[in-house]
């Protein structure tokens, strides 16, 4: 008898080639379970990535995506650059490149940074598959199994998996409405220098942080970077979101005040162009660029040729600025139509960050709520939200959520907001009658001292 | 054959029933039948009735696909199908009315007190929670009546967890169930055909309970099977198992998960649907009787066409 597999047979509807999945037995995942690095131990997959799944069904008003809003972009214009490459560069553009990027695409990322007051060596930058390549790249050359790597609590969830997968011992410093607080992270480093640790980096989202949303003030960074200096610790200066300003003025890059000695940036063309072309950058000095650089041919040898000309066709028409004041335009309405909604439909017991760019409201609410089992709820309600703890690697942030603003037109986060608010609402009365007490709003912890887990913020008005 | 296998729908456990799915269709195809697959939505009923398959494997978990409603469709279509029929389903994802079931049948459970949200909000049930406390003793179970994998099962260990352990289980469902924990071994017993396959033991690595995400991951929950139990215990846990099997009207498979204590095995819950994917421990202990995968889905899609042709040819199915 000929083994199935083999028999060959025209792919009929739903016929998918034979795959081997079924012949999978527990005897079989015994077998790999030994095989796998130590690493993936902390690799983890969760609950909530099940529960995520759900959130992409047509029906839920999804909250949760971290996607900017790439509808705007203009096709006809992206039509006539990717058939300009085809004329003029087909040969090149489906070419290999350079693994640390064209000196075209670095001149597009040299205006960038200009336009936040930066000025690299084009010698300082390695282009990236994106910045979280960026993330696991610097990750990847810095850190032994048990290195300290210092953060953000809560962090920009996408770091954690990136930290973890090189057995790293994070360590998260709380956050307020200034960003990072420092002087728990002076604290912090005094600890771990009294254990004889040092902390390979400090990773920080400064300006309109994923997910808090909120953004470092100029003292606090001239105090990171002395004291970074002073340690002589790395900074990860992860900025995806820093042109995205609705109001306020800007603040000076980590990367612009320390010079670039001891700052490593992250910049990426994702928030400001596009996510699916997967090009973002890092600017280090010398040596721990030609590390990355070694990690990156190991990685994927370069970055996408085809993008990486799409890239420079794109900023060769001179009007990446005005797209960009066309993408602020609509976020501001969006982060201004998600601030009145949560104003109107939380309730008093719940606060939230009011983010002056960026993508992201963060929202707390009472501490006998957990927002994953909240998921859940919301969920039969047709709307999605991150919860908190997937930004904490220490279980912290459970009564928190994820609010993205960027990704939705108006008339869809208002309602969004309104059946959250309405589930929140229906959870908080449950308890005051159980518990037959109208408790308190958790104190707000206005103060600068005092160690919160969240991002303590003004009661609303 | 020309076999549907339904799979995804709206429950919190589409992920697991897609990964049961591919399973099971791979088994399918390996035995030479017709796949269909089809994801259930709206169109589900003009699809079937498009479609004409001979059997429909229901790879589904959670309310919608294991509490009796496609069943009831699929029994309304005439297509035979694999599983507990509409009332064995409706009961085991009841919690509370399988429990009621149970205790009426003399089948050990472990006690317990249910309350919907309308009790506490307009029928002051708060009130009654000091004397519940007082019967169940701490630590107790706090879950959702109505959902499968231990999502928002909650412990709550004193006094004060309790509200916030309530508050948590009725996000998931608008009934929930206090419930005596119950210490002791971690025990599911799969039922094939009547029949209780192998015990398997689910020994937690690194927490002191059971939660949705170490069942579904390998390498944080260690599973043995046969259970390390002597032949009495090992006879009395299945014979528990098959007779609540029977007792909730079960038919094709189902798994019957219980706690081993001090006074003996109770039973917590009965999966009329139980897992298939590659962690799940219906196959495990199917396997352990030298059944394989493959064979295990035949040896369904076979007793499934017996139960219909017997239904049919003796009137009208139940």
């Amino acid at each position: 008898m000929t083994d199935p597999r083999e028999r060959p047979e025209a792919p009929g509807r739903d016929e998918a080639p034979r795959r081997r999945r079924a012949h999978t037995t527990s005897r079989d995942l015994e077998r790999y379970a030994g095989l796998f690095a130590r690493r993936t131990q902390v690799m983890r997959s969760s609950a909530m990535r099940d529960l995520m799944a759900i959130t992409a069904r047509p029906e839920v008003i999804s909250l949760a995506g971290g996607l900017p809003d790439t509808s705007t972009f203009p096709a006809e214009s992206f039509a006539a650059q990717m058939t300009r490459i085809a004329h003029e560069s087909s040969a090149e553009a489906l070419q290999y490149g350079p693994t640390e990027g064209f000196e075209e695409t670095k001149h597009c990322i040299l205006e960038v940074m200009a336009a936040e007051g930066m000025a690299p060596d084009p010698a300082d930058l390695i282009v990236t598959t994106g910045g979280q390549q960026a993330i696991d790249l610097i990750a990847k050359t810095l850190l032994n199994p048990g290195d300290p790597v210092i953060c953000e609590a809560p962090t920009y969830p996408g770091a954690v998996p990136a930290f973890c997968s090189y057995e790293a011992d994070v360590h998260q410093v709380s956050t307020d409405d200034e960003g990072m607080r420092i002087d728990e992270l002076e604290e912090l480093l005094s600890a771990l220098a009294v254990a004889g640790r040092r902390p390979k980096f400090i990773y920080s989202v400064p300006s309109f942080q994923n997910p808090a949303g909120v953004t470092m003030s100029e003292g606090r960074r001239r105090r990171l970077v002395r004291l970074a200096r002073e340690h002589e610790v790395l900074i990860c200066e992860d900025n995806p979101y820093g042109l995205l300003r609705y109001d306020g003025d800007p603040q000076p890059t980590l990367y612009s005040l320390d010079g670039g000695d001891y700052v490593l940036y992250l910049g990426t063309f994702s928030k400001i162009l596009s996510p699916g072309i997967r090009v973002g950058w890092v600017a280090a000095p010398p040596p721990v660029l030609e590390k990355i650089g070694l990690g990156k041919q190991a990685a994927d040898l370069c970055t996408s040729t085809l993008t990486q000309y799409f890239v420079r066709e794109y900023f060769g028409e001179g009007r990446w600025r005005e797209y960009i004041d066309d993408l602020i335009e609509i976020y501001r309405d969006r982060r201004d139509a998600m601030l009145d909604a949560l104003e109107r439909h939380f309730p008093e017991q719940a606060e939230w960050t009011r983010p002056e760019g960026g993508l992201f409201v963060w929202a707390t609410l009472p501490d006998y709520i957990d927002t994953t089992d909240l998921l859940a709820k919301a969920l039969r309600e047709n709307v999605a939200f991150v919860p908190g703890r997937a930004a904490y690697v220490d279980g912290r942030g459970g009564s928190s959520m994820r609010l993205n603003f960027s990704a939705s037109p108006e008339e869809e986060l208002r309602e969004g907001i309104r059946r959250i608010g309405q589930v929140v609402s229906e959870q908080v009365e449950l308890y005051e009658t159980i518990t037959g007490e109208h408790r308190a709003a958790p104190e707000a912890d206005e103060g600068v001292e005092g160690g919160g887990d969240v991002v303590p913020l003004p009661k609303r008005s | 054959m020309r076999v549907a296998v339904l799979r995804g729908g709206s429950s919190l456990e589409h992920g697991v029933s897609l990964r049961s799915a591919a399973r099971v269709e791979d088994a399918l195809r390996e035995l030479g039948h017709e796949v269909i697959g089809i994801d259930v939505d709206r169109e589900l009923v003009s699809r079937l009735r498009a479609e004409r398959p001979d059997v429909v494997f229901i790879a589904l978990h959670g309310p919608g696909g294991e509490d009796g409603t496609v069943q009831e469709l699929l029994e309304i279509l005439g297509l035979p199908y694999t599983g507990p029929g509409v009332a064995a389903c409706a009961l085991c994802m009841d919690k509370v009315a399988a429990k009621h079931e149970m205790r009426a049948a003399g089948l050990p459970t472990p006690d317990w007190a249910a309350f919907n949200a309308t009790a506490f909000h307009q029928l002051g049930a708060a009130d009654t929670l000091e004397e519940i406390e007082e019967r169940l003793g701490f630590p107790l179970v706090v879950k959702p009546a109505s959902q499968g994998s231990s999502l928002g099962v909650e412990f709550a260990s004193s006094r004060d967890e309790v509200p916030e352990a309530l508050v948590a289980a009725f996000s998931y469902d608008d009934r929930v169930l206090l419930e005596r924990y119950v210490r002791g071994r971690e025990l599911a017993v799969s039922v094939l055909d009547s029949e209780a396959l192998p015990v398997v033991e689910a020994i937690p690595r690194d927490q002191d309970f059971f939660n949705f995400e170490a069942r579904y991951e390998i390498g944080r929950t260690e599973y043995v099977c046969p259970a390390d139990l002597d032949a009495g215990e090992t006879r009395r846990v299945q014979e528990l198992a098959t007779r609540t099997y029977e007792t909730l009207g079960c038919s094709g498979f189902s798994r019957v998960d219980l706690m081993l204590g001090d006074d003996g095995p109770q039973v917590l819950e009965v999966n009329a649907i139980p897992g298939l994917t590659d962690t799940s421990l219906f196959p495990m202990a199917a396997e352990a009787t030298g059944l394989g995968f493959t064979q295990l889905v035949g040896r369904i899609l076979e007793s499934t066409r017996l139960r219909h042709e017997a239904a049919t040819s003796g009137g009208r199915s139940a």
